[in-house]
């Protein structure tokens, strides 16, 4: 990915400017010690809220998201964001995101961690056996439908459109016919 | 959206309506100021309540939830009236000089309902809803508009009720306030000025939503600003790819590229083919879509590769069939599931138990199924519904799983924006702990559910153990790794299936493998695949398009060409073509959106709809080219609800009765659901006597799901808030920041009061009516102590727009008292 | 060097608050627990985890008449900074072009500041019992050749940053008849390009170091020195 912007650039340069200017840096080293950004990895990428599509870069600095903001060269939003994009951050760094699969059994009041692996297998399993119940080759009148009723998807409005794909490929290749996203909402 | 956010800044009027770009799509207001600053364009809002956008309005005004076909009736009957059209462009690229069967009636002949119509059935039976067609089977046309039959004539009766008086008596506007709108909208029928439009869900979520959109989508084509720089009809969409999870079909009543899922009556793909192919008599008619059979024969042979065949009908059987006039959106979903009939659940990337209308039925629903998956960055009310206020776990028997994605920028691929542009995304960085890419949690599922059937058998595997699914290096069971979503890419965008030695369209030779350049170069003999018709010429054989980062604008119009890429074709703002005159030339010579270049015989600017001449010159075709007519349709044959929109009440509201059609309250083509207590509705019933609206906040998104995890967010916006008129919350003795129950017949919340003049109670029909506000962003699951609130669908009805199925969570009737 | 400024338009201000969210971002401050008090603005106040914010004014007529304007509190980095003036320990300075700079090590908490501040801005760390934070101009940025996080984020340029001298020349030249900031003073680093009165907006008529701190500031510098406006705090 070739990124050339002019805002950026200057960051680079600057960062040799800047040495000249640690007595000053150094007043307000509390909240300002170094440019946070400074050798900061760049990878751009499109705002996950709303349906504008606005630019931002997150800066990453050993597998850790340090900084991000908008992406000045973005034609939609040339550098602005609203404060929802502006916390990217906070989706990177956040304290609340589930790490590990969870399962929870049937009467039981607590989540538990499981392994991918089984949560996956477990999860075919009961597809497979949801399926088998109740696929239906024709309907009432003989038509071939080759559908399942019983299972249902919604979502991945937010999903990239590689992934929305693959799941109307996959779902329907199951046989549902209940799959919708939050356009109808 | 026909045009684009930097369009935006185009435009010489911008309406606002049914949506609050300020709060819930603020970098658009990035251009909408600069349309006020730099072209002196008038930014109007009409709105229940005065928003982030409305302070920043040239004209505010003030309606009641649910009346907006009242207010934009008027405006068509003005811009009738005060001759205010834009003759040329209605009589050339519009339906408007069409004579119409003489058969058909209006509301006002037969008491608020179209001809047609089944009151058992509630709904039409459209066979008079047709034009009027000569011996070579071309609609008869009266270009000089005035024969009674023609649709042009047709509007203006129908509209001839929605006088000024009748509006503001309806809607509850000032009628200065509604004259000086139509006066300022009206003012873009000239060929040199336009008009925008921003909608959202504050048109969509009615049960007239359809018609909502409709209802300005002729006055677009009325004042000529279909089309145009700075013009078009723009829907704001609610999330960063609700597009592309539009365009890739994850609807149950379509495919990829808007194909339509087969029925159970379309027994075999030839009765398919017949059926969703549209025939033209109209020479001058591009009729794109008589290109559907290559669509749909691609579409089968990226599912089904090599096992597609035109022996088997290209696998066309595999395809899950629905049935006929059946409903499987999300309110039937739910109302099935509450019936025990759907047992097994994906919740991927959505939170349902709040955002879906009437949630306390949602959340009853998902206790009776036997399993759910949610897959999702946080847990939410819908993973943890069995541990959700009023449930009891020891009684749920449902076995959930919890599957952690990545976010955004922790995978790669392309999303697309509201305005069709998709744009690449790339990885910044790992995934916390376990978290997977959604694409491989589908991988990973797909595979095993593969094999089982693979060693077992079971019901009609074929569909499964025969799809492709070549998206990267396969370990020694076979199964991919991981997936390169470049791969999936490629497949979307489409590929030859053989060589192709001489194509019929350029007559060069294609390899088997080669990416297709369009969807142009597409085939309907199986030696093209194509996942996703309208993404051709996203992926080339040299170039992923959607990753280009060009910036040139040699327009100046904010087209930027080479940033990204949009479908279809690149094509930046839709039905180009009729923003020139019959020869080619820009309406707007400031603005040239296209222009044709009669010397090298081709058109300059945007991508045109087609590359053909202009309508005037040999071989010239009409700019609409979706429409089997080429012409924008005034007159709308396709809608289960009327041709013109028409006003009725919604379904929960303080009258008895529709002013304008005393027999039919509300619209007469809406499904009731009665069968379950959790459905009822009630209509002008005292105990909820106020309008209640629901919406976004800028602080916020969707359920909350994202934006209440983010501290720094939910500093802003830590808790749910209604929003209630002084003069109201005087009445009830409520104060801004007392905690408030909101009770509907389906549920009750408590909120905090924020009491505002910003909310004002409108005299309507006679009444004073008194309106409120939620946000809907807000769940018991977090923040944990449960200070945020609950959502606000616990009390949105389950009703929906008779088109689309949309819940109407925009308007309903609710009580408001101090807690 | 040329002063450095900000140019609020309130006019241009949707109110979205990307501004606050920014510059938390970047300054790496904590969010704090809020609740509704009735109102949207939040939080109700600056503190030493909140540099800037936006003021939610909601004005009515009897009419029909109702508008909602949004305006930002912060640091206005003064061109003669009262704070400056007062501190006993020089922990605040002014740089060349114009930005109120501040040094933790060196501030002993002694508040002098906020009460010496014509917009009392200064918040202090510990629940309001330590140290100065408030707005420094995104200074390390502006060192970078950057722009200041609130003014880069904001989706509509309601805040812009450039030379003070180029900004105030273009809201001239834009027609705002009311530049806040201009003059008051020794002229504000951020200034308000408004079309009425400032009172509107409720931005302080006049601005100045309060009277009585004035007096005894000055009144404990003649007599125990500049390091008298350490006990300032118990006149005040």
């Amino acid at each position: 990915m070739e990124i050339t912007r002019r805002d950026f650039l200057k960051v680079s340069l600057s960062t040799v400017f800047l040495a000249g200017l640690g007595l000053e840096l150094e007043k307000t080293k509390a909240y300002a010690s170094e440019l946070k950004v400074k050798g900061a990895k760049e990878t751009t990428t499109i705002c996950p809220f709303c349906s504008v599509g606005c630019g931002i870069i997150v800066y990453t600095k050993e597998g850790k998201v340090v900084n991000t903001e908008g992406d000045p060269d973005h034609p939609i939003n040339e550098g602005s964001l609203c404060p929802k994009g502006a916390s990217l951050f906070q989706i990177a760094n956040n304290p609340y995101r589930v790490t590990k699969p969870l399962y929870r059994a049937p009467g039981t009041a607590n989540w538990r961690e499981v392994s991918w692996d089984w949560a996956l297998n477990r999860i075919a399993r009961l597809v497979k056996k949801t399926r088998d119940r109740t696929f239906l080759r024709k309907n009432a009148q003989g038509q071939t439908v080759n559908r399942t009723e019983a299972i249902a998807h919604v979502g991945s409005a937010a999903l990239d459109n590689e992934e929305c794909y693959l799941i109307q490929k996959f779902m329907r290749a199951l046989g549902l016919v209940y799959i919708e996203n939050q356009a109808r909402l | 959206m026909t045009n684009q956010f930097n369009d935006l800044k185009n435009a010489d009027v911008i309406l606002v309506m049914g949506a609050n770009p300020a709060e819930n799509h603020p970098i658009s207001m990035r251009w909408i100021m600069a349309a006020k600053e730099k072209r002196n364009a008038k930014l109007i809002v009409v709105d229940p309540r005065f928003t982030r956008t409305a302070a920043k309005a040239d004209l505010y005004v003030p309606i009641r939830s649910g009346s907006d076909i009242a207010f934009l009736g008027g405006l068509i009957k003005y811009i009738i009236d005060n001759n205010l059209f834009f003759k040329e462009y209605l009589v050339n690229y519009t339906d408007a000089p069409f004579l119409v069967d003489p058969a058909f009636k209006l509301p006002d002949e037969l008491d608020g309902v179209f001809s047609g119509y089944d009151e058992n059935k509630r709904s039409y039976d459209k066979s008079t809803w047709k034009y009027q067609l000569d011996e070579k089977g071309v609609p008869k046309k009266d270009y000089t508009l005035s024969d009674p039959h023609c649709v042009f004539q047709l509007l203006k009766r129908h509209y001839s009720r929605y006088t000024l008086d009748t509006v503001a008596y309806i809607t509850g506007a000032p009628k200065d306030k509604i004259e000086e709108a139509y006066r300022i909208i009206a003012s873009t029928g000239k060929p040199d000025r336009t008009c925008t439009v921003c909608y959202a869900m504050g048109w969509t979520q009615h049960t007239v939503g359809t018609q909502n959109v409709r209802a300005f989508s002729i006055v677009q084509l009325l004042l000529g600003n279909i089309g145009m720089a700075g013009g078009g009809i723009n829907a704001l969409r609610g999330e960063s790819n609700v597009q592309g999870a539009t365009d890739a079909g994850i609807l149950y009543h379509i495919l990829p590229g808007y194909n339509p899922v087969p029925t159970a009556q379309d027994t075999n793909l030839n009765t398919y083919i017949q059926k969703y192919t549209p025939v033209t008599k109209e020479p001058k008619s591009l009729n794109w879509l008589s290109n559907r059979p290559k669509y749909i024969v691609s579409y089968l042979k990226a599912l089904y590769g090599e096992n597609a065949k035109k022996e088997n009908d290209f696998c066309y059987d595999y395809l899950p069939k629905i049935e006929s006039g059946q409903d499987y959106s999300f309110i039937t979903m739910f109302d099935n599931m509450y019936k025990g009939k759907i047992k097994g659940f994906f919740a991927w990337g959505q939170n349902p138990a709040c955002s879906v209308a009437n949630s306390n039925k949602v959340r009853k629903a998902l206790a009776k199924l036997d399993w759910l998956v949610v897959v999702n960055l946080w847990d939410n009310e819908t993973s943890s519904f069995w541990r959700g206020p009023g449930m009891d776990p020891k009684k749920v028997k449902t076995e959930v799983f919890f599957l952690p994605c990545c976010a955004s920028f922790e995978k790669e691929g392309s999303i697309t924006n509201s305005g069709r542009i998709a744009q690449w995304r790339y990885k910044a960085l790992n995934p916390p702990g376990l978290a997977m890419p959604d694409a491989d949690i589908i991988n990973e599922l797909y595979f095993r559910i593969k094999k089982l059937y693979e060693k077992e058998g079971g019901a009609f595997p074929e569909p499964i153990l025969k799809l492709t699914w070549d998206y990267g290096e396969k370990d020694a069971s076979g199964k991919v790794k991981h997936v390169d979503t470049h791969l999936v890419a490629k497949e979307i965008n489409g590929y030859f299936t053989e060589d192709v030695p001489v194509h019929p369209v350029d007559k060069k030779s294609y390899k088997k493998g080669q990416q297709l350049p369009s969807f142009a170069f597409m085939l309907d003999d199986g030696r093209s695949a194509c996942g996703n018709w309208i993404y051709s010429g996203s992926y080339t054989d040299s170039i992923n398009m959607m990753a280009r980062r060009g910036k040139e604008d040699p327009t100046g119009l904010g087209l930027f060409l080479n940033w990204a890429w949009a479908w279809p074709v690149n094509r930046r703002i839709l039905y180009n073509r009729a923003s020139v005159d019959p020869k080619g030339n820009p309406y707007d010579p400031e603005r040239p959106v296209i222009k044709w270049d009669p010397v090298n015989r081709r058109w300059i600017g945007d991508v045109p709809d087609g590359p053909q001449p202009p309508l005037a010159e040999e071989g010239g075709k009409l700019p609409f080219i979706m429409k089997p007519l080429g012409v924008g349709t005034v007159f709308g044959t396709g809608l289960a609800d009327g041709p013109f929109p028409t006003h009725y009440e919604p379904l929960e509201c303080p009258f008895v009765e529709n002013p304008l059609y005393k027999k039919h309250r509300i619209n007469p083509t809406v499904k009731i659901f009665k069968d379950v207590p959790e459905d009822r509705f009630v209509v002008c019933d005292t105990r909820y006597p106020y309008i209640c609206t629901t919406y976004r906040v800028t602080e916020h998104w969707q359920t909350g799901v994202m934006t209440r995890h983010m501290d720094w967010l939910r500093e802003l916006q830590p808790q749910i808030f209604v929003e209630i008129g002084r003069e109201l919350a005087k009445e009830k003795g409520i104060k801004s920041g007392d905690k408030v129950i909101v009770s509907s017949p389906r549920g009750r919340i408590w909120a905090i009061a924020i009491v505002t003049d910003r909310f004002r109670p409108l005299k309507v029909a006679g009444q004073t009516i008194h309106q409120v506000g939620l946000p809907w962003h807000f769940g018991w699951r977090f923040p944990e102590d449960g200070s945020g609130g609950d959502s606000a669908n616990l009390l949105t009805p389950t009703v929906g727009d008779p088109n689309t199925m949309i819940p109407e969570t925009k308007v309903f009737t609710v009580n408001v008292e101090k807690a | 060097m040329a002063r450095v400024g900000l140019l609020l338009r309130p006019d241009l201000c949707i109110g979205c608050r990307a501004c606050q969210v920014a510059c938390k971002q970047w300054n790496g401050l904590p969010a704090e627990k809020t609740r509704n008090t009735g109102t949207h603005e939040n939080p109700p106040d600056l503190s030493a985890n909140l540099f800037n914010r936006i003021k939610f004014i909601e004005i009515s007529d009897n009419g029909h008449g109702i508008r909602w304007l949004f305006v930002s509190q912060r640091c206005m980095h003064c061109g003669e900074p009262a704070c400056v003036e007062v501190c006993p320990v020089k922990a605040i300075t002014r740089t060349e072009d114009g930005i109120v700079l501040y040094d933790r090590e060196k501030c002993i908490a002694c508040h002098a500041c906020k009460e010496a501040c014509p917009f009392r801005i200064p918040r202090y760390d510990q629940g309001g019992k330590g140290k100065i934070a408030k707005c420094h101009f995104c200074f390390e940025r502006i060192r970078a050749g950057l722009t200041p996080a609130c003014a880069k984020t904001c989706p509509t340029d309601a805040i812009k940053f450039g030379k003070r001298d180029e900004l105030i020349l273009y809201s001239k030249k834009l027609g705002y008849p009311v530049i806040y900031g201009e003059k008051e003073l020794g002229g504000l680093g951020v200034i308000f390009a408004l079309r009425e009165d400032p009172k509107v907006y409720r931005l302080a008529e006049n601005p100045q170091m309060p009277a009585h701190v004035a007096f005894w500031s000055t009144l404990l510098k003649l007599t125990l020195g500049k390091r008298g406006s350490k006990l300032l705090r118990y006149f005040v």
